[in-house]
């Protein structure tokens, strides 16, 4: 198919305005600044767009909700804190073409009567920090952002609010917290952001790849955008593959595509000819998947009935080189480190998971070690504000399910089997 | 009329907050209690809170740090793709264990979560710079370019 989130990333100089607009860029929006914000949001929702971030939240239904609100000003976030580990999808659009996304925040931002926008990107990412405020200079120099955009009656000021790493910040309520200056601990909800956001405002938070697909859906409308990939979730999607294939990288491929085009035909199959064990399609917080599920397709859809998700579309590809015990241990070591400690569940837990774990790699493990990982991580699941908590247990509750000989093996012969 | 220069600023000075504490860091290399203070004193926010914020993120650093700063990914991405000997090679190479600091102060090494380099694992930011694809030749040959 023709991409469209990345087909502007590998012209040279695409980041500078010039470039973006020489490919068509910002048509777009001055497309979207003559319609009606309430048919911008109609046209999302007949689109069937949904959330790119990890929830997969329709996006219309999320703008309906703000655009109700008739509390002002209203705030537009955009989510570049990509930080589940696997994932790196946003980073090309936001070091090698910034103006899609502002492009695609310009016109959400007259969709919601929003007149001011933040991108919260993550600190990790130091050189998107200078691009993007480059970039968001140049639209301001062209008329594009400010006062009367584009000769219309709209106004959106944007600016680049950095974080200061945290994973926790990726979800939206403790994105705002973040944003307001403390520390990114999640917000009970309702209310949701969407009437009780940041600064106490309505506040729509969108993921970097969401925003971006807006100058496609208004180009070519509704009805053609949902005819790309699965019509239950339609779109162009990005997929950020690692691990052991032979071409890593990041791929926009219709919604739907399934795994194993994923791994064997746009990656080249498995490094060095050897033989596929496991993957993780979403992040290293959606459920792990044995070879046997390698047909499924790769949407919000989809994976739930093979029994995972796709999260942020992060695929990492295990080769049988891998030791998957201890591939539960890092990533359990991850959430443990990430928990933000609000709540005890999850701060208590995934330290006790992650101990268990190192421990059964170790050789250390007991007789009933797999039995208290269940007890704990069942502890864990929907006892928490968050879904940090979740995907901690779900991560670890799936590696157990598909391979807990693995993990038997460890406890019974003291010692790792692979490594 | 488009207005011609870009608007920073929030709703709330305490919003300020993240970049301030970025700015005295970048400035003096680490957030030490007197850079807190004075971060507290310039926004009007109580020292508590900016310490609580500083100690909340983990790119702050609540301690002097070495002239540069590795932070290397260990996360699965990369440790599948031989992260961990990375680390054995930097203690080896310069007695640098995860959290410590070369006696000549030269660097810093912090371990540190996914940075988004999955695909050319494995990865490190050394200060500002991403380094990818590594192995134990040439992350040596990009350290030599550190002083």
């Amino acid at each position: 198919m023709d991409t469209f989130l990345l087909k502007n990333i590998n012209t040279p100089g695409s980041a500078d305005i010039s470039v973006y607009k020489k490919s068509g860029g910002y048509k777009s929006l001055k497309k979207a600044l003559k319609m009606k914000p309430e048919d911008i949001i109609d046209e999302v929702k007949r689109a069937g767009l949904r959330g790119r971030g990890g929830a997969g939240f329709p996006t219309g239904m999320k703008w309906d909700f703000a655009s109700r609100d008739k509390n002002f000003p209203k705030y537009l976030l955009c989510n570049a804190d990509e930080g589940e580990p696997g994932t790196f999808k946003d980073r090309p659009i936001l070091e090698k073409d910034p103006h899609l996304l502002i492009e695609g925040m310009a016109i959400s931002a007259h969709a919601l009567q929003a007149e001011q926008g933040y991108i919260y990107l993550r600190a990790e990412y130091p050189a998107a920090k200078k691009i993007l405020e480059d970039a968001i200079d140049q639209a301001y120099e062209d008329g594009i952002l400010g006062e009367g955009i584009m000769g219309s009656k709209t106004n959106f000021d944007l600016a680049v609010h950095r974080g200061a790493g945290a994973y926790i910040c990726g979800e939206e309520t403790a994105l705002i917290e973040s944003i307001e200056g403390k520390r990114g601990q999640p917000r009970l909800k309702p209310p949701f952001p969407v009437n009780v956001g940041a600064w106490g405002k309505p506040t729509i938070v969108n993921n970097v790849e969401t925003l971006s697909n807006l100058p496609l859906i208004i180009e070519i409308g509704a009805d053609a955008y949902s005819k790309i990939g699965n019509p239950d979730c339609p779109g162009p999607k990005l997929y950020s593959v690692s691990g052991f294939v032979n071409k890593p990288g990041v791929y926009e491929l219709p919604m739907g595509t399934s795994l194993k085009d994923i791994i064997y035909d746009h990656c080249g199959g498995i490094k060095n000819g050897g033989n596929l064990k496991a993957v993780i399609p979403g992040g290293i917080s959606t459920p792990i998947l044995p070879p046997d599920k390698i047909d499924c397709q790769m949407d919000f859809v989809s994976l739930p009935k093979c029994g995972s998700m796709l999260g942020s579309g992060a695929v990492m590809v295990f080769d049988e080189s891998v030791c998957l015990v201890k591939v539960a241990a890092r990533a359990m070591y991850f959430f443990e480190h990430e928990s933000c400690g609000k709540c005890t569940p999850c701060r208590e837990g995934t330290g006790w998971l992650r101990n268990i774990l190192e421990r059964i790699e170790n050789g250390l493990g007991r007789r009933g070690d797999v039995e208290l990982i269940l007890e704990v991580a069942s502890n864990i699941s929907g006892k928490t504000f968050c879904p940090l908590g979740d995907g901690a247990a779900g991560m670890v509750l799936s590696f157990i399910k598909h391979f807990s000989d693995e993990f038997d093996e460890h406890i019974e012969n003291k010692k790792c089997s692979v490594n | 009329m488009s207005r011609k220069v870009r608007k920073e600023g929030y709703p709330s000075t305490r919003s300020e907050l993240l970049g301030a504490l970025h700015t005295k860091q970048y400035d003096e290399g680490w957030l030490s209690q007197d850079g807190l203070k004075a971060v507290s004193d310039d926004l009007n926010v109580p020292a508590a809170a900016v310490k609580g914020v500083a100690t909340f993120y983990h790119m702050y650093h609540n301690e002097p740090m070495g002239r540069n700063v590795i932070q290397i990914c260990t996360n699965v991405a990369c440790m599948i793709m031989g992260a961990e000997s990375l680390v054995d090679l930097l203690k080896k190479e310069y007695g640098l264990e995860p959290g410590g600091t070369t006696d000549d102060k030269r660097f810093t090494l912090v371990i540190m979560e996914c940075i988004g380099a999955c695909g050319t694992a494995p990865a490190m930011l050394v200060n500002d710079d991403f380094h990818e694809n590594l192995d134990e030749k040439n992350i040596i040959e990009i350290l030599n370019g550190y002083k």
